[in-house]
């Protein structure tokens, strides 16, 4: 039997950022985006910094994650987010600002390790802007 | 005599005052608490996903293999200890130093190199004055940015050294918030990783689900293993907030206490006095007036 909705929760470390029932979650998996939709097979993913997108009753929420694991289930997708903030609780000038920053900083040389660590902080911000442009 | 009864106003007064001040920190202490114990409150369903997704990784890829997990005969460790940055909180840093110190001696007496990485400046100024112990980091003022970025980037860097054999095991040590009343300190191994408590996950258990997994379970595994290590870690950075902001209300209760009991044995002394004076006002008075007649 197929469930009609499905529960979604969006958790950070910090605190719970979403929780209630839709009908379609796309996350930004670290190996490309996926949608959920209920009924989805048992699936446990790593995300990367990305946009996500929840759509349910007439409603869209977009949000930008940096990353973190999704645990779906066919009635429940639970996101365990590094950070995550709605759209409209991100200031896109100055996420734009922070990108532009660190896009700087990766041109400068640095050991491998280091550019890595620059790299995916830039991703996070650049997810950011965009969540924001979408919101 | 008028002159000391001045001196005793001035020091009630001044006392007053101190009670003011210890009454108002009482007051900042007791708000900075209830925020510190609904972060607390705010980690738990984030704790909770992580350990049910630790025990379904855990079905397909056997983690006690795991680097992360595994046990090391140690020659040399990391200490990390949690200190306030501020005073006034009674016995919070004495106690935890002399736990991380009874800690080291132990280590060190049965062999093992032991790296203090400090957080919180009380500790850092205990340790300023003991050259002989080496200290690898030093982190002050960072009670304003506890947050799980922190935690995870000194869970990282320790992750690292622990990957990379530099130390055998990590340790922190931090006051556990146990009521407003009462902290405990607490030594706690943070790598190799323990308390996974994955058995305890077995609501989640369900037979015959079959997951996917994108990517590998094992790469999967690492991934949730390390942020396990960073939120144990958030986890005892508030920990030692909350209990600090429990051990500077207790204090400053019992500061004003005081105080306000030194007011009234003051006021006492000062009435005392001046019903004294006021006695021998009229005893003159009324010998004066004798002597007139």
């Amino acid at each position: 039997m197929i469930p009609e909705k499905i529960h979604v929760e969006i958790v950070t470390p910090e605190r719970r950022v979403l929780s209630r029932d839709v009908e379609e979650v796309i996350l930004p998996g670290a190996e490309g985006l996926f949608g959920v939709r209920p009924g989805h097979a048992p699936f446990l993913a790593a995300l990367g910094p990305g946009v996500g997108t929840v759509r349910g009753e007439g409603r869209e929420e977009i949000v930008a994650i940096g990353g973190g694991f999704a645990e779906v289930l066919p009635d429940r997708v639970i996101v365990l987010a590094e950070t995550c903030e709605k759209a409209e609780e991100i200031d896109p000038a100055r996420a734009e600002e922070k990108a532009r920053e660190l896009a700087d900083e990766l041109r400068r040389p640095a050991p491998p390790e280091d550019l890595e660590v620059i790299r995916l902080r830039m991703l996070k911000h650049l997810a950011r802007v965009r969540a924001a442009h979408r919101g | 005599m008028a002159n000391n009864i001045r001196e005793y106003r001035r020091r009630i007064k001044s006392v007053r005052n101190t009670a003011q001040l210890t009454r108002a920190m009482k007051m900042v202490s007791a708000a900075k608490l209830r925020r510190a114990q609904e972060k607390m409150m705010a980690a738990r369903p984030y704790a909770a996903a992580l350990r049910r997704a630790l025990a379904e990784v855990a079905r397909r890829a056997d983690p006690s293999l795991h680097p992360l997990l595994v046990q090391r005969p140690e020659r040399t460790i990391d200490l990390l200890v949690v200190t306030s940055d501020k005073g006034l909180c009674g016995a919070f840093n004495v106690n935890i130093l002399k736990a991380a110190e009874a800690f080291r001696r132990e280590k060190i007496a049965a062999g093992v190199d032991v790296q203090l990485t400090l957080i919180g400046r009380k500790g850092i100024e205990y340790f300023k004055v003991r050259p002989d112990v080496p200290i690898r980091a030093r982190y002050p003022e960072i009670s304003r940015e506890i947050g799980h970025a922190l935690a995870r980037k000194f869970a990282e860097e320790e992750e690292a050294r622990f990957v990379g054999g530099e130390t055998d095991a990590v340790y922190v040590a931090f006051n556990e918030f146990k009521s407003a009343i009462s902290q405990r300190v607490v030594v706690q191994p943070l790598f190799p990783l323990a308390n996974l408590a994955i058995e305890d996950a077995g609501e989640f258990h369900r037979e015959g689900v079959d997951f996917l997994y994108e990517p590998e379970p094992r790469e999967l595994l690492d991934g949730l293993l390390s942020r396990f290590a960073s939120f144990q870690l958030y986890h005892a950075l508030l920990e030692s907030s909350a209990a600090e902001h429990a051990a500077r209300m207790a204090a400053m209760d019992n500061a004003t206490r005081n105080a306000e009991e030194m007011i009234d044995k003051l006021t006492l002394v000062m009435n005392r006095i001046r019903q004294a004076s006021i006695t021998t006002e009229i005893i003159e008075v009324v010998s004066g007036a004798q002597a007139l007649d």
